[in-house]
């Protein structure tokens, strides 16, 4: 049973869980219509990013440790954010009294894209999207993860979550000018740098905008919220979702 | 002040600022083009940073066999436990000559120690004869940027310096008649001094040679005309062996400018007949920054600048908002082990985004000691109004109804509360951006009542 239906638990960082409740049923969608058996632990709070970058890793022990007790169980976890799964993976402070559960849930989590071509072995995902879309990779997917080559690397090219649209009738994923450079969310960078913070998140809207994307899709709804918020702040005529949406859409 | 506050100044500007960012991208473009020529770039990187971690780990080894092969060669080699030791040898040495006038090629180093104060003060005058050097040396300003001193400069601020300093044409932009006349005014500075100082690139422990990068050929006419050449140079400057050097000479113009090599790439072995060589040798904090585990890394850096053309928050701020001699990336993880408390705010101007990682010639991780770097400093900081907010987040966040109450809260505060309160002046977020629509339910309340019934 294991091999072929793996039990996932379905880790939905906080923000999405009380802002965007809509990516996370995307996500258990797209997960039980490729066949996994998904449960979502109740009782999941944070991962401690927030705390980590911040600079108080060591204040966010408490929170990890929940975080490993609800999630030790599963074969694996999934999340809809490369950026929390990196803290998990990465970041989390080292809870010595977990540690073989700890290991087990670092070296099992995954990036929703990740799991779905790395795990589930699935190459793309059929159907129709007629749109013209531009990709922003979240920094800690792509550098992190490394969900896709990036610019600054002489690597052979590959994206997994474009990988899984490439076969959508109709799409068309612009190239930008600046490829993968960072929104500007950056946790509380976002509100410490400001004027930068907002900064870059206009420049990063502007090149979708410039070149016609009707919606930029990501795979990180802190980004996503970042350039919403401005994006709606400066009446841009451009959209934002995130994959799992989409994916899940074409699908049903 | 700090950076964010530096940073909001610099943006003001905004035409200036998009212009600033737009340069340092064509720095960065150019630079991705070259390394895409070539095909075992990733290879070359690894290499170098092992070459850097080998030589880091036997420090005292090879610095001790580039002090006996150096001396063999006829070099003086002199040692500076600190800038201050740094600068009373060079005044030692320009006493002795009974100079009174030098040039001086670009050396970050020298900066560091603040060479130049401390000479004007013993009443020397002191050239920079780097271009970009020279033009903020007129303005009395520090380099903004490592490799590209006055980037922050337009042709149009070069043409009024110019204009005043050396009397060219009021309004004359052209590129190549400003560097006609700044050549005209160095080539005389040249031809007076004495002494010549320039930076290290490369140091050779095999064969107690150095090595000096540059594309207007400065160092060498210093070097060429004057009796004296002093080289400065940090400890960590050093590699064993003369065939390790071309692994670092493809890696360090490429990912500076772009180019394939820097112009002139000058050996230096010993002294001419008649002249002399002298080698300076600092520490200034680098072996205790060595003795940072996390941290020793940062002594790989060959001073390339990629980090600092790459890093959207230096293009948007400039090397000024940073207040350290190094700015950007790399100027962020070696500023707070030489003053914890002065330099607190630059680990935190950044989003972590990693493109200074993957950029380094030298695979320094650059993000995640900036990461480390933010733990160390709020542990010094000790009791603040963000630690505690954290560890009440903490709070909120080990405990599943702390979090479901104070979600509902937030949820329900957002949506009764007027703008006029949520988008004050004090809501930082707010300023640029609104907030998300708000889900009547969470992901959760939506779980509960859909699958687990």
């Amino acid at each position: 049973m294991k091999k072929d239906v793996p039990h996932i638990g379905l880790f939905i960082p906080c923000y999405i869980d009380q802002f965007y409740p809509n990516v996370a049923i995307a996500t258990l969608e797209l997960l039980e219509k490729l066949g996994c058996k998904v449960t979502y632990p109740l009782g999941q709070t944070c991962c401690g990013q927030p705390m980590s970058n911040a600079g108080f890793e060591a204040d966010s022990e408490g929170t990890t440790s929940k975080f490993i007790s609800d999630f030790a169980k599963f074969d694996y976890i999934v999340a809809p954010s490369g950026s929390c799964v990196l803290h998990v993976k990465e970041h989390s402070p080292k809870v010595d009294k977990l540690k073989k559960n700890q290991e087990h849930v670092q070296s099992n989590i995954y990036e929703l894209s990740e799991f779905i071509t790395d795990v589930l072995k699935v190459d793309s995902i059929k159907g129709s999207f007629p749109h013209k879309i531009g990709f922003h990779a979240s920094c800690h997917g792509l550098r992190g993860l490394r969900l896709a080559s990036d610019s600054e690397r002489n690597e052979p090219p590959f994206n997994k979550t474009l990988q899984l649209m490439k076969d959508l009738e109709g799409l068309e994923v612009v190239e930008l000018t600046r490829k993968d450079e960072c929104c500007g969310f950056g946790g509380t960078f976002a509100v410490s740098e400001e004027a930068i913070s907002v900064q870059m998140g206009k420049d990063r809207i502007a090149d979708h905008v410039d070149k016609g994307v009707e919606i930029i899709v990501g795979g990180d709804m802190s980004c996503i919220m970042h350039m919403q918020g401005i994006a709606t702040r400066d009446k841009d005529n451009v959209q934002l979702m995130h994959f799992a949406e989409i994916l899940n859409q074409v699908i049903s | 002040m700090s950076h964010p506050e530096n940073a909001t100044v610099f943006l003001k500007d905004k035409e200036r600022a998009k212009w600033h960012d737009d340069t340092l991208w064509i720095v960065r473009q150019k630079r991705d083009v070259t390394i895409h020529q070539i095909p075992e770039w990733e290879k070359l990187r690894e290499l170098a940073s092992q070459i850097k971690d080998h030589t880091l780990s036997k420090l005292d080894f090879y610095l001790e066999e580039l002090e006996k092969n150096a001396t063999a060669n006829g070099i003086k080699v002199h040692w500076a436990e600190n800038a201050e030791e740094h600068n009373k040898i060079i005044g030692k040495i320009l006493d002795e000559k009974n100079c009174k006038a030098i040039v001086k090629s670009k050396s970050i180093l020298t900066e560091e120690c603040h060479l130049n104060p401390f000479l004007e003060e013993k009443g020397i005058e002191v050239v920079d004869t780097d271009l970009g050097e020279r033009i903020i040396q007129f303005l009395k300003q520090p380099p903004s940027h490592i490799v590209m001193p006055a980037i922050h400069l337009k042709k149009s601020d070069i043409s009024d310096i110019f204009h005043e300093k050396l009397h060219t044409e009021k309004g004359n932009v052209d590129p190549v008649y400003l560097t006609h006349a700044a050549r005209l005014h160095l080539r005389e500075k040249f031809l007076q001094a004495k002494v010549a100082i320039t930076g290290v690139n490369f140091a050779i422990a095999e064969t107690g040679e150095f090595v000096v990068c540059t594309n207007e050929g400065n160092a060498d006419m210093g070097v060429h005309l004057a009796d004296t050449h002093i080289a400065c140079m940090g400890i960590e400057k050093l590699i064993p062996r003369r065939k390790d050097l071309g692994v670092f000479l493809r890696l360090l113009a490429r990912s500076a400018t772009g180019q394939s090599i820097t112009n002139y790439n000058s050996h230096f072995r010993s002294p001419s007949p008649g002249k002399e060589l002298h080698l300076i040798l600092v520490n200034n904090g680098r072996t205790k920054q060595l003795a940072r585990e996390k941290f020793r890394n940062s002594l790989k850096c060959i001073r390339c600048g990629a980090c600092m053309n790459t890093c959207p928050i230096y293009r948007r701020s400039g090397g000024f908002s940073y207040g350290s001699t190094v700015p950007g990336p790399i100027g962020s993880i070696l500023s707070p082990g030489i003053d914890l408390k002065k330099y607190s705010t630059l680990p935190f101007a950044s989003t972590l985004c990693g493109s200074c990682t993957d950029v380094c010639p030298v695979k320094i991780n650059i993000h995640e000691q900036l990461y480390e770097w933010r733990q160390e400093i709020t542990k010094a900081q000790g009791a603040s109004l963000k630690g505690l907010s954290m560890k009440l987040a903490n709070g909120i966040f080990k405990s599943p109804l702390a979090y479901k109450v104070s979600g509902k809260l937030m949820r329900a505060s957002l949506k009764t509360l007027p703008d006029s309160i949520i988008y004050n002046p004090l809501n930082a977020w707010g300023k640029g951006r609104n907030l998300p629509n708000l889900p009547e339910e969470s992901f959760k309340d939506w779980y509960k009542k859909n699958r687990n019934k």
